[in-house]
């Protein structure tokens, strides 16, 4: 999962090119709900559910433990934080090297779930490579899931077709907002959470050298950042007695579009 | 000149427009060399296409061995490729499957990748490496941004540049991949392809039509004025969560995005999910009831009124124009 700026707040970049993540409140990302509400519902849906533990994990700086909890209000089982300060400007590459690293640690997972990409850089490439990295099978943008065993089926609406993409667990599966809306923490959920084991894990945790993450060693380099200019306000006419398809129409000829 | 492989966009050999897109941004980096992966027998007329484009070469990988899995194979044929022409850069279409191919690529070849560029230039003050530009958090922000490590791994949305034509000698190169079990791991049980509208495709469609919630679930009207202009039709989250129009009509975040020259959105509010998927159209049209509606904030023009009337009024208009 990922901690967010909240994407309806005026989201900024820092003097250093990353995204400045204190000015805005920051969140557990949308689509990353998806992803703990169906990793719950597979619970549920398990022959004995406390067999099963759902394990809510995030890389994100301090603030970012937030993230967490609120899977755990869900009803997340436990919940494990990877932060370091020496993690701070990230890129995909670094990003999905360390929650490598954090599952391999966490260990005997058998799905790893993700939501389809995040609400601020929205590359949606973390799943695959976390799949690249654990040599695992990849399973993305299902939007309805199936299991048997440790046999799994998804749907899911490809580029050009809709498919059905059939896999042997352990796998990596990302998760559309078509799998249905995730559920808010009841107040009984908040109470226990409080509860839940939370760990929390540094870079020597899990053998990660420092030296490997952060932004001074990203595969990538911002340039440049430019807030847009301020679009310069439209012509705006209201419909009276067809006035309105009238200007539209005229509109779309001066334009060329006709 | 150095090589820049290009991945071809194609659903069963027909070559997507996105791809001569990437052909002509690839000349001003080296020179273009397409990969085809799909059926072999297909390869000669995909290399005769693209190499109207400037391809010089065309790597055919047949897909035998690849066909019915996921992205996995088609990342270890490209790493295979980068590890036999060095080139200066890998461009890949920036759709889902585009952007997952990319990933995996990335992490085999330990090179950086940018996604969803909408420009990509050569570094003129510097070595000639590829600066892109992307436009973040919901089109409020251009960044330009460079690989810095290893080969870079470039996607590029669709729309992103106007196809240049320009002859390549379009030498097809058979290319024999080798495909681990390890890649072959999450298989394509079934796939039904998307219904032909006859409409263009949303993604690459110069007009595109939306509806949203203000249709309150007829879509008529917005088909009537894609029809008329010859575009595209889409929605918004609100009228496919509402069950009205396929999820394969969604534009958004969590959908398709467009930039196409022309954006008309009836009946939508204009959410930032929303915006994040079309606003870096050329000229955006909203026709919505509610005047304070935050799409109005970035039209090129708007229409306070209902969708149902102004919609089939201006097509009506349209068609007669074009007589």
């Amino acid at each position: 999962m990922k901690y967010v700026p909240d994407a309806t707040a005026d989201r900024q970049f820092e003097q250093d090119k990353t995204v400045d993540r204190d000015g805005v409140d920051g969140l557990l990302s949308e689509l990353d709900e998806y992803a703990v509400e169906q990793a719950l519902q597979l619970k549920e849906k398990a022959e004995s559910p406390e067999d099963v533990k759902v394990i809510a994990l995030t890389v994100a700086p301090e603030a970012g433990v937030d993230a967490v909890r609120k899977a755990l209000q869900m009803g997340a089982d436990s919940g494990v934080h990877v932060a370091d300060e020496a993690i701070a400007g990230s890129d995909a590459i670094a990003t999905s090297l360390v929650l490598a690293k954090a599952i391999e640690k966490i260990g005997d997972v058998d799905l790893v779930m993700c939501g389809m990409a995040s609400t601020d850089g929205s590359m949606s490439v973390v799943p695959a490579m976390l799949a690249e990295r654990l040599d695992l099978p990849q399973v993305t943008l299902a939007s309805v899931i199936e299991t048997q065993g440790d046999q799994v089926r998804v749907k899911r609406d490809g580029d050009v077709a809709t498919e059905v993409i059939g896999a042997t667990m352990p796998l990596v599966m990302s998760v559309t907002d078509q799998t249905g809306e995730a559920r808010y923490p009841s107040f009984k959920g908040i109470m226990a959470a409080k509860k839940k084991p939370l760990e929390t894990y540094t870079l020597s945790d899990l053998g990660v050298d420092a030296g490997d993450v952060g932004l001074s060693v990203a595969w990538t380099e911002v340039q440049d950042t430019t807030a847009r200019p301020p679009r310069s306000a439209g012509e705006i006419v209201t419909d009276e007695d067809g006035s309105g398809a009238s200007a539209l129409v005229d509109f779309l000829a001066s334009k060329k579009f006709i | 000149m150095t090589e820049v492989l290009v991945l071809i966009d194609h659903a069963d050999g027909e070559v997507k427009k996105p791809t001569y897109e990437l052909l002509t941004l690839a000349r001003r980096l080296g020179e273009p060399s397409a990969v085809f992966i799909g059926a072999g027998s297909q390869g000669a007329a995909a290399a005769e296409k693209v190499a109207k484009y400037g391809a010089e070469k065309v790597y055919v990988v047949d897909d035998a061995d690849i066909k019915g899995y996921l992205v996995a194979p088609k990342a270890e044929a490209l790493q295979q490729l980068v590890e036999k022409s060095s080139p200066a850069a890998v461009l890949i279409p920036s759709t889902f499957e585009g952007k997952e191919v990319a990933g995996r690529l990335a992490i085999k070849i330990g090179s950086g990748l940018i996604t969803d560029a909408v420009d990509v230039q050569a570094d003129d003050g510097g070595d000639g490496t590829p600066v892109t530009t992307q436009s973040v958090f919901a089109g409020n922000y251009t960044v330009t941004a460079k690989v810095t490590t290893g080969t870079p791994i470039i996607t590029v949305k669709p729309n992103s540049a106007t196809p240049e034509e320009a002859a390549g000698a379009g030498t097809v190169e058979e290319f024999a991949a080798t495909v681990s079990d390890s890649a072959k791991k999450a298989q394509i049980v079934a796939s039904q392809p998307r219904k032909a509208s006859g409409r263009p495709e949303l993604t690459e469609a110069a007009i595109v039509v939306a509806g949203g919630r203000g249709t309150g679930g007829k879509f008529e009207p917005v088909e009537g004025l894609a029809d008329a202009l010859g575009g595209a039709v889409g929605a918004s989250r609100a009228a496919v969560d509402s069950g009205w129009i396929p999820h394969s009509f969604q534009i958004g975040q969590t959908g398709k995005t467009v930039s196409p020259q022309l954006y008309v959105a009836g009946g939508i509010s204009g959410a930032i999910q929303h915006r994040a998927g079309m606003q870096t159209s050329k000229t955006i049209v909203a026709v919505n009831k509610d005047d304070e509606a935050p799409i109005f904030e970035l039209v090129d023009f708007g229409v306070v009124g209902d969708l149902h009337t102004v919609f089939p009024a201006a097509a009506e208009k349209v068609n007669e124009r074009k007589g």
